[in-house]
């Protein structure tokens, strides 16, 4: 508890400092996943490495590096993993199509099946016809 | 009958996909630094403060680096293995202390003994950052000229050594 709210003091202090680098550097943050909770953002985890890369982040920024220093920089030790968004590349391109091959697949399935459940139009004969026009009357 | 096969293989193709998924380990991301040169590094060592190690001085022979803290559960039980791999002589076993205290890394090495040749002490995790150390413990293997070889995340077991590190540290060594 003391320690959330001495973060969050902090965070503040750093807004009030210089707002436009903390928007620059938590922008950033979300862009980048923590790597010990791999299901959060640097920006949500409050994991101890995550604070450690918040702060070489806001640092590095600080420094006059821009946010494709910094990122090069945790994608130099991390690898691509550490991007919510990877680079395309022959690793990734399944990533990046995959799911375009299933809309069109699915598209075609769904066309396919559409097609075949066309039911022809019943043939009646001019015996049904005249029947089928005294039950409307 | 036709369809009835589609559909057949359609399952099987998706039971085999998950059952892939569910074998890979998610927090074993390959690492960028395979093949790297060590990032560098000039620590302080954790016994003697006074004195300063760097990953040049290991330059000329092959040697491992072993990533621990005390607060870390899984580092005490890949302990026996680090230690039996020290004890062995296969390679010099390199310890670097991440995000430590000394007043409590001492007395984890007093408790569970030091099979470390040295170990250096990172105090604020800066070089841990460098390696892309995420989950402690990390094992790295690093060759003659002070290239990255292997990474190992979290802890060492037998068979990682007799299946992964040792192989490989022996045939570095030979070449």
């Amino acid at each position: 508890m003391m320690r959330a709210l001495v973060m969050l003091l902090v965070a503040l202090q750093a807004w009030a400092q210089d707002p436009a680098l903390e928007r620059r550097a938590s922008a950033l943050e979300r862009e980048l996943r923590c790597l010990v909770c791999q299901n959060q953002s640097l920006a949500e985890s409050n994991a101890p490495l995550a604070m450690d890369l918040r702060n070489q982040i806001r640092s590095q920024l600080a420094a006059g590096k821009s946010e494709r220093e910094v990122l090069d920089y945790l994608v130099e030790r991390y690898g691509d993993f550490v991007r919510y968004r990877p680079p395309l590349k022959a690793s990734t391109v399944l990533l990046w199509a995959g799911p375009f091959v299933f809309l069109v697949g699915g598209f075609y399935l769904l066309a396919r099946n559409l097609r075949r459940r066309r039911v022809p139009e019943p043939q009646l004969t001019s015996a049904e016809r005249e029947r089928a026009a005294k039950l409307l009357e | 009958m036709k369809k009835l096969g589609w559909t057949l293989g359609v399952f099987v193709a998706l039971v085999a996909l998950l059952a892939i998924g569910l074998r890979l380990n998610p927090r074993e991301v390959p690492s960028p630094l395979i093949g790297k040169p060590a990032p560098a590094f000039e620590l302080p060592l954790l016994m003697t403060p006074d004195k300063r190690f760097s990953e040049r001085d290991m330059l000329g022979q092959v040697w491992i680096l072993n990533v621990w803290a005390s607060w870390c559960p899984p580092c005490l039980v890949e302990h026996p293995v680090v230690t039996r791999i020290a004890k062995s002589g296969l390679a010099p076993v390199v310890g670097l202390n991440y995000k430590d205290a000394r007043e409590e890394a001492l007395p984890w090495l007093a408790r569970n003994g030091n099979p470390y040749r040295l170990i250096v002490y990172d105090a604020d995790g800066r070089i841990g950052i460098d390696y892309g150390v995420y989950g402690v413990p990390e094992t790295y293997v690093i060759d003659r000229k002070g290239v990255i070889r292997y990474k190992h995340i979290g802890p060492l077991t037998a068979e990682v050594v007799q299946q992964k590190v040792e192989p490989l540290v022996k045939a570095l060594a030979a070449q």
